[in-house]
C-alpha cells in the first residue's frame, strides 16, 4: 500500500494559486503535465464517460512507471501496459465486460509479475477518493472486513472510540493527476456532468492536478443557468480541454452509446496476439493520428450517428 | 419443460425469492434479469438499484445492459447518483437484498473472483471484486444465483474476494461484518441455504426431476441436506414469457441488431 499523503496534498492545494483564468489547452499540452512515476486517476467507470481523448494523449507521450487507478478499469489499462507505461493498477475490477471474457493483456503482465494489481473493493475505491477529497487520512467503513482482499492489501482496522465497534480504516488516496471527461465546461473550469457521476467529483477533489475534457466548451453564463448541474467548481480544475466525442469508443451519458463493435475487434486482436495486439491498436488508433480528432474522424460520421441514435432511444428522443 | 434453459430456470426460481416493496441491489446478468422478472410479476414495487449510481431502473426489453454502469442500465431510473453514494445506502441498511452471481463459491458462501492459485503468483488473474465484496458485506440479506457444477461449488475458495460466513459459526460476525445474512443460493439443480449453527451450505429444495444424488454429484464438498426437501415448481408459461421478452424484446418487434446475440452471452457475475 502506498503511503497516505493527504496532508502533503493539502499543503500543495493551500499553496497553489486559484486564478480565475482561461485554462483551455490542447490534450497534448495537458498530458505534458503528467510526469513519469505519477499516480493517474482515470474518471468514469468501465466503458462509461472514460476521458479517452486525454488517455490517448497520455498514451502518445509514452510515460514510464505510472500507477493508474479507476473505479472499474476497461481496456485502456491494457494499452498502458502494452506500451510499457504502467507499473501498477489500483482498482476493483479489470476487463471490458463479461461477454468479452478475461482480459488477456492484463493477465499477461499481472500473472508474470511484470505489473502489480492492488485489488480493492468498489466501495473502498470510492472511500479512498472520498477521504482524499475530504482531506482526512482514512474513512471508517463496514466493508472489506474478513475478506482476503483486506489481508492482501494490509488493510488496517480501527476501533470506534465511542462504541468500540471494529471498522475497516480505508486509507485516503490523493492521485497526482485526475483525468475527467464531462459534458460541458467553461474556460475557467466550471464543469457540468449529466447522468450518473461515477466517482469523478471525489477523484478530482482528491487529486493534486485536475485535467478535464469536455464535449462542449460553453460560456460562464450557460454554466450559471443550471448551477445544480455543476460537478466541480473552477478552483478545483487546472486544465480544460475541448474534446467532442471525447469518450469514444466508450459511452457519454445521453449523447452517445458505447461502440461494442470496436471493443469486439480489440478483444479478438488481443486474444490472438496478446500484448502485440494491444500495441498495434495504439500504433493504429493513437500514434496513427495527429490528435484525437483524427481518431474520431476515422470512426466516421455514420458510426457516430448510430451511437448517438442508441443514446437517443434510451433518452426517449 | 425440456425447452427451458438452465439460465431461464435459475432466473425464474431466483425471481420468486424477491418480495414486493423491497429494495434489491442487483449485480449484472442473471441477478438483474431475475429482479426484473419479479417486478413484472409478484413484486411490482420492487426497487432495483445498480452500482453505477442507478436507483429504480426498469430496463428496456431487448436492450439489457452488459454493465451496471451504462445507459441501458439507467433506463427508466428514478434517481441517478454516484457509485460511492449507492454503496453508502447499502451500508446504512436501506437495501433488503444484495443479489450476486458467483464464479466460485464455497461451503460457507465465500466467493472468489480474484485469483486461481495464489495472489502473489496467480495461475489465472480474474477481474476482481467489482462491487461484490461490498454487496455481500453491506446488504441486509444476500442471494446468490449460479450454475451448479463441482468446479463452482468448492470446499474452500482459493481466495475470499467476497466474504460469506468465512470459516462458519460466528466467524462472520467476529470479523465485524454486521450486514449480509446469506439467505439463499439458487442453481439450475437446487435451492440451498445455510444451516444456522455451522453456517454450512444446506440443500432445501430440488428443481423438478432432480435428485439429491445428482446435486451431491455436482457439489465439490459434503453438502448438508435439510429435513423437508421441497420440490420447486417449474417456471410457468407466464414467467418464461416475461423473462424472454426482457431478454429478447417484444416478440412482435423487429429484433435489435445486437440485442439477442448479446443477451445470450450475458452470464451471471458481479460488476
Amino acid at each position: 500500500m502506498e503511503p497516505v499523503t493527504v496532508m502533503a496534498a493539502r499543503a500543495e492545494r493551500e499553496a497553489a494559486g486559484r486564478p480565475v483564468a482561461d485554462k483551455r489547452m490542447t490534450a497534448e499540452d495537458a498530458a505534458a503535465l503528467i510526469r513519469d512515476g505519477d499516480h493517474v486517476a482515470i474518471g468514469g467507470t468501465l466503458y462509461s464517460r472514460t476521458p479517452m481523448a486525454l488517455v490517448f494523449a497520455l498514451l502518445r507521450q509514452r510515460r514510464r512507471h505510472l500507477t493508474v487507478s479507476r473505479p472499474l478499469a476497461c481496456y485502456e489499462i491494457e494499452l498502458f501496459l502494452a506500451t510499457g507505461a504502467l507499473d501498477r493498477i489500483v482498482t476493483s475490477w479489470v476487463g471490458i465486460g463479461l461477454p468479452w471474457g478475461l482480459a488477456p493483456v492484463f493477465r499477461h503482465y499481472v500473472e508474470r509479475g511484470e505489473a502489480r494489481y492492488d485489488e480493492w473493493s468498489h466501495l473502498a475505491m470510492g472511500l479512498r477518493y472520498k477521504a482524499g477529497a475530504m482531506g482526512v487520512p482514512f474513512l471508517p467503513s463496514l466493508t472489506m472486513l474478513g475478506s482476503d482482499l483486506a489481508g492482501a492489501l494490509g488493510l488496517q482496522t480501527v476501533d470506534c472510540p465511542y462504541t468500540g465497534e471494529q471498522l475497516a480504516a480505508v486509507p485516503a488516496l490523493n492521485p497526482d493527476v485526475a483525468l475527467i471527461h464531462a459534458h460541458r465546461a467553461d474556460m475557467f473550469g466550471n464543469v457540468q456532468v449529466d447522468g450518473y457521476r461515477h466517482m469523478d467529483a471525489d477523484m478530482a477533489k482528491a487529486a493534486r492536478t485536475v485535467i478535464v475534457s469536455a464535449e462542449r466548451i460553453v460560456s460562464p453564463e450557460e454554466i450559471a443557468a443550471s448551477p445544480a448541474q455543476t460537478m466541480l467548481p473552477h478552483f478545483a480544475v487546472d486544465a480544460v480541454v475541448a474534446a467532442p466525442y471525447g469518450s469514444y469508443p466508450h459511452e457519454c451519458y445521453g449523447l452517445y452509446g458505447p461502440d461494442f463493435g470496436h471493443f469486439t475487434a480489440y478483444a479478438a486482436a488481443t486474444k490472438e496476439q496478446g500484448p502485440a495486439g494491444a500495441l498495434r491498436y495504439v500504433e493504429e488508433n493513437v500514434d496513427g493520428h495527429t490528435g484525437f480528432a483524427g481518431f474520431i474522424a476515422a470512426a466516421g460520421p455514420e458510426r457516430l450517428a448510430a451511437l448517438a441514435a442508441d443514446a437517443g432511444e434510451l433518452m426517449g428522443r | 419443460m425440456s425447452d427451458v434453459t438452465a439460465e431461464e430456470l435459475m432466473a425464474v426460481t431466483a425471481s420468486r425469492l424477491l418480495a414486493d416493496h423491497k429494495v434489491v441491489f442487483a449485480g449484472v446478468g442473471m441477478p438483474l434479469l431475475a429482479s426484473a422478472v419479479a417486478r413484472h410479476r409478484q413484486a411490482p414495487h420492487l426497487t432495483i438499484v445498480l452500482e453505477g449510481g442507478i436507483i429504480g431502473t426498469t430496463l428496456l426489453p431487448g436492450k439489457l445492459p452488459i454493465s451496471t454502469n451504462e445507459m441501458r442500465a439507467a433506463y427508466g431510473a428514478q434517481m441517478l447518483t454516484d457509485i460511492t453514494d449507492i454503496f453508502l445506502y447499502a451500508q446504512r441498511g436501506f437495501f433488503d437484498y444484495g443479489f450476486l452471481g458467483a464464479a466460485q463459491v464455497d461451503m460457507y458462501g465465500n466467493i472468489n473472483t480474484s485469483v486461481i492459485g495464489s495472489m502473489e503468483r496467480p495461475r489465472v488473474r480474474l477481474p476482481g471484486s467489482g462491487g461484490a465484496n461490498d454487496i455481500i458485506s453491506l446488504c441486509n440479506e444476500v442471494l446468490i444465483v449460479t450454475q451448479h457444477e463441482p468446479r463452482r461449488f468448492v470446499e474452500r475458495v482459493d481466495f475470499i474476494t467476497s466474504p460469506g460466513y468465512l470459516s462458519g459459526g460466528d466467524s462472520r460476525a467476529r470479523a465485524g461484518l454486521v450486514g449480509g445474512r446469506l439467505g439463499a443460493v439458487v442453481t439450475d439443480l437446487a435451492l440451498l441455504d445455510f444451516e444456522p449453527g455451522s453456517r454450512r451450505m444446506r440443500l432445501r429444495g430440488l428443481q423438478a426431476g432432480v435428485t439429491v444424488g445428482q446435486v451431491r454429484e455436482q457439489t465439490g464438498f459434503d453438502l448438508l441436506v435439510g429435513d423437508d426437501i421441497e420440490e420447486l415448481v417449474p417456471p410457468s408459461a407466464q414467467e418464461l414469457a416475461i423473462y424472454r421478452e426482457l431478454r429478447d424484446g417484444p416478440a412482435t418487434a423487429e429484433p435489435a441488431a445486437d440485442a439477442g446475440d448479446l443477451a445470450d452471452r450475458v452470464p451471471a457475475g458481479p460488476a
